[in-house]
């Protein structure tokens, strides 16, 4: 996994999918790039219009809550988000964003000290995230989970495995 | 050490002994449930490179979000949906009309104790309700399923939710969810099963515990379980013949190692009401009564089942909503939707003026059937009041059972039923 480093959107706590990509839209559109332009469109309505290829979302606790919908994760991806950090996050979008190959990052001690515009730094290997020259720590991913992220999701990591 | 009802299930699955919270299992469902997002699934699967699923016999489908097709893009969907069901000989393919999947997969006996469901949808913990440990997935992962027949689950530890006393009058299952919810809060239960226990759980139907387990989705809970009894017995036994019912029950395990325990005696609740935007802002209905509503919607596989239609009804019947308020009634299931109809129930909600809808999901998560406008705010028996749920990110919603949804009704504001 390489560096990643970008500029910061900042976002509460229990940030849910319905305000990430709403339910009206899950049937009606499909493609990620269309996606993309309804991304966090009730939580914060410029925000697909102003992210920017790179960017990082900094988040609160239960990060992604509510609705299993896979699109608040790829509409994201899709909009250039390159990582996402936060305090904690719910367990449905904890494994679609593994599943979708989109780095996920839970490092309840940096969060706090990040403020939108911020830049910071991460690196996954070492499990080390760098912002305003601090150093904070955080767990690597379990071995059967870094498996399917390092393939660069799910959809690969089953293709290699069925040897397709 | 004995195990918890949760533990009990991944051990079992993964041909274990026991396992411990935090360890990893990987395991083969017993059943997978998609709905409306199957042709996404498809779409997946096919990206995959494979070509058939794993088992097409632990498939279950079941068109329940936005029936009948609302748009071209949901007919489109649909087809597609059918022609897939086709092709990989699905036999358990429940088209428009049957109702909500959760509700559904319990009524015809998909979810049953001891089983391994994944299910594509956030709300799979319902099926809990009769001793299952049901856990929702997002799509790309059920498409893995259905190529590897096999999921990683991290073994949960278990929150118990010990309910005591009897439930007072128009105070039901919706309100202790609630309730449990404000207390522990959104994330409460965040990567963990909840197991309800408790001497008022023998007085709860099946329809109370799927409420109490779809909520548990709602305190970020990978599972919610009721372990199982005479009453699930009874439930099984009537849509499957005393033969196919198994004769041992796994229950958890009397010195089974909690995380946490939390009580509540139920004897002095009160009717809940979640203010918007978030089901964790439950309190109890006279701090927000005479909040004007524009819509109530009764209805959701957390509050459309028989006894919330018989609570409204009795409440309703010879009376007339409030003029400046409408009522959508959407029973969760066609078996509901059907019994309700023999009972008179729909003839007294339809002629105290509610629009009576197929069952399915209905407008909760604002596809079609009842969408806010700008402003309004509707009442909603329903398990979600985000921000924009309803298809408006300028409404609110406020979630109730269907005692204070029917008394709302009537009244034009959130009034309490026991007054």
């Amino acid at each position: 996994m390489p560096l990643i480093e970008g500029r910061v959107w900042k976002f509460g706590d229990h940030v849910n999918t319905d305000v990430i990509f709403p339910g009206k839209y899950t049937y009606t559109i499909s493609e990620p790039a269309d996606m993309a332009r309804h991304a966090m469109e009730d939580a914060d309505p410029e925000f697909a219009q102003k992210v920017r290829a790179g960017d990082i979302v900094v988040a609160g606790e239960n990060f992604g809550c509510g609705s299993s919908r896979e699109q608040a994760v790829i509409c994201l991806k899709a909009a250039g988000v390159a990582a996402i950090v936060a305090k904690s996050f719910a367990r449905i979008y904890y494994r679609n964003a593994i599943n979708q190959g989109l780095p996920i990052v839970q490092c309840p001690e940096a969060v706090d000290a990040i403020e939108s515009g911020d830049r910071v730094a991460i690196d996954l290997n070492a499990g080390v995230l760098e912002h305003a020259g601090n150093r904070y720590r955080f767990a690597p991913l379990p071995p059967e989970v870094s498996e399917i992220l390092a393939a660069g999701g799910l959809v690969e990591y089953v293709k290699r495995k069925k040897g397709g | 050490m004995g195990q918890t009802l949760a533990e009990k299930i991944l051990a079992q699955k993964a041909g274990r002994s026991a396992v411990v919270p935090g360890e990893i299992v990987t395991v083969e469902p017993d059943v997978a449930m998609s709905h409306d997002n199957a042709a996404a699934i498809a779409k997946s699967f096919a990206a995959m490179g494979v070509q058939r699923v794993w088992d097409p016999a632990r498939l279950v489908i079941i068109l329940d979000h936005a029936v009948p097709a609302p748009t071209a893009e949901h007919a489109e969907n649909h087809r597609r949906i059918r022609q897939f069901v086709r092709e990989q000989g699905i036999g358990n393919f429940y088209d428009i009309g049957h109702g909500v999947c959760h509700t559904v997969m319990c009524e015809r006996a998909h979810a049953r104790p001891g089983r391994l469901i994944v299910g594509s949808d956030s709300h799979t913990p319902t099926q809990g309700a009769l001793g299952a440990f049901a856990a929702g997935i997002g799509r790309t992962e059920m498409a893995a399923v259905w190529a590897l027949g096999s999921i990683w689950l991290r073994v949960p530890p278990t929150l118990r939710v010990v309910l005591t006393g009897r439930l007072p009058h128009y105070v039901a299952a919706k309100d202790i969810a609630l309730r449990v919810l404000a207390m522990i809060g959104p994330a409460g239960a965040d990567y963990r099963a909840v197991e309800f226990a408790g001497d008022l759980i023998p007085h709860l139907t099946i329809e109370d515990r799927m409420v109490l387990c779809n909520l548990t989705a709602e305190m970020g809970a990978k599972t919610g379980l009721v372990p199982p009894d005479a009453a699930t017995r009874e439930w099984l036994t009537a849509r499957l013949g005393k033969t196919d019912v198994d004769s041992d029950f796994l229950l958890p395990d009397p010195d089974a190692s909690y995380e946490r325990t939390l009580v509540l005696d139920v004897g002095d609740l009160e009717p809940q009401v979640a203010a918007p935007h978030s089901p964790a802002n439950g309190r109890p209905v006279g701090e927000l009564a005479g909040t004007p509503i524009d819509q109530v919607f009764l209805g959701s596989c957390a509050g459309g089942m028989l006894g919330d239609l018989r609570t409204a009804a009795r409440l309703m019947k010879g009376r007339r909503i409030a003029p400046a308020t409408r009522m959508i009634v959407v029973p969760a299931s066609a078996e509901i939707w059907r019994r309700a109809l023999d009972e008179g129930l729909l003839a007294a909600l339809a002629e105290a003026g509610a629009v009576i809808a197929n069952p399915g999901c209905g407008p909760c998560l604002g596809a079609h059937q009842g969408i806010l406008a700008a402003g309004e705010r509707c009442l909603s028996t329903a398990n979600r009041n985000f921000r924009g749920r309803m298809g408006n990110r300028d409404s609110e919603i406020y979630l109730a059972g269907a005692a204070v949804a029917a008394t709302t009704a009537l009244a034009g504001k959130i009034a309490d039923p026991r007054q």
